[in-house]
């Protein structure tokens, strides 16, 4: 299974980076969570453009959705939102509506701020996007309050709490992805 | 009205099906507080078996081909967010009872299925007399309306409106209009 993460920051040291790639050493059996690092290449959204043949850094976000099981974003908050790049590479990813990429995805969300709510709001926001979208956005929440306290110089999470916590997020994910039976009704 | 009863029509008897030209199966929800919004299933099977003098109604609904006027809602719509129509195809009706009411209207009892969660619901409305179409062929019509609540259904998304209130009400009205043919 392939689960691709995306930072919502654009920042070399970013602690959202960071937090994925602790993510990435709380996975579960088979399971593997690739980075997707185009998002600062990701141009503004603009309908003109939406063609057939869409701008190269959209059409490989997009590639790169359509071929993970499922995805994990961890964002930063900006003004008690979701940072702008990120908003943007949704609603190119989000189109065309209603048969995206992002259709039915499972996907979870995360989120680290140097204050103490953790990105709270910004997890919300990006939640209600994701669904809106028409992702499966699981209900679990990981919001990680004074990131900049969190990792040890080689980025690993300090305390065992937080370890426990990327763990839940992300066997909740993966037991979302698996696939289920259809019920019929 | 003189199609239309107040007092009892006898249900007719045999196997019926509705014809999808002049059926539909519509929703109705308050929206942003003020304003009635409307959608519609395109896709769905409805029959009515009634040979022992115990009719029973069967309604099966394909969620997919839900019809409001915006392709966008559609989408959120089919989502997780509401239907889930991806896990859960179809919506299910199955009639428990058929009676009339104190006030003579035509009451159906039923359990129905929304998004893997049934609840029994019991519908009102009218029945017709059976009238020969222009084909020689039997038909009738049956009107039924009911009010659920869509959370009920695991149907919760809202948002709240920037001076209160919610975007979408939890009720809603489902309304059916069938009319049936002879099943071959």
């Amino acid at each position: 299974m392939l689960i691709l993460g995306i930072s919502g920051s654009l920042r070399r040291d970013s602690h959202n980076t960071r937090l994925l790639r602790a993510a990435a050493s709380a996975l579960p059996e088979n399971v593997e969570l690739v980075a997707w690092q185009g998002l600062k290449a990701v141009p503004p959204y603009d309908e003109d453009d939406d063609s057939q043949t869409p701008p190269p850094a959209v059409a490989e976000l997009r590639a790169a959705i359509a071929n993970a099981d499922a995805l994990l974003f961890a964002t930063p908050e900006y003004n008690s939102s979701i940072p702008g790049q990120l908003k943007n590479a949704l609603d190119w990813a989000s189109r065309p509506a209603g048969a995206s990429v992002l259709k039915n995805k499972p996907v979870a969300v995360i989120g680290a701020s140097t204050g103490m709510f953790g990105a709270v709001w910004a997890q919300a926001e990006l939640r209600k996007v994701l669904a809106a979208a028409g992702a499966r956005v699981i209900d679990a929440e990981l919001p990680v309050p004074h990131a900049h306290e969190q990792f040890d110089e080689g980025g690993a999470p300090l305390a065992g709490e937080l370890r426990a916590g990327l763990k839940q997020v992300l066997t909740d994910l993966v037991r979302e992805t698996r696939p289920l039976a259809a019920a019929a009704y | 009205m003189s199609a239309t009863a107040t007092h009892q029509i006898t249900i007719p008897t045999g196997d019926w099906a509705a014809d999808p030209t002049h059926s539909a199966i519509e929703f109705s929800v308050k929206h942003m507080a003020v304003a009635t919004f409307r959608g519609r299933f395109a896709e769905y099977d409805a029959k009515l078996h009634n040979a022992d003098g115990e009719p029973r109604l069967i309604g099966d609904v394909k969620v997919e081909s839900i019809t409001v006027p915006d392709d966008n809602l559609t989408g959120h719509l089919l989502s997780p967010d509401f239907f889930d129509a991806e896990r859960h195809p179809a919506i299910r009706f199955e009639s428990v009872g058929v009676r009339y009411g104190d006030d003579g209207a035509l009451v159906v009892e039923g359990d129905l299925t929304i998004k893997g969660t049934t609840r029994r619901v019991e519908a009102a409305g009218t029945i017709t007399e059976v009238v020969e179409d222009i084909g020689g062929n039997d038909r009738f019509a049956i009107r039924l309306e009911t009010v659920v609540d869509r959370t009920a259904y695991g149907l919760d998304w809202n948002a709240p409106l920037p001076r209160g209130g919610v975007a979408v009400a939890n009720d809603v009205r489902l309304t059916v209009e069938l009319e049936l043919t002879k099943a071959s």
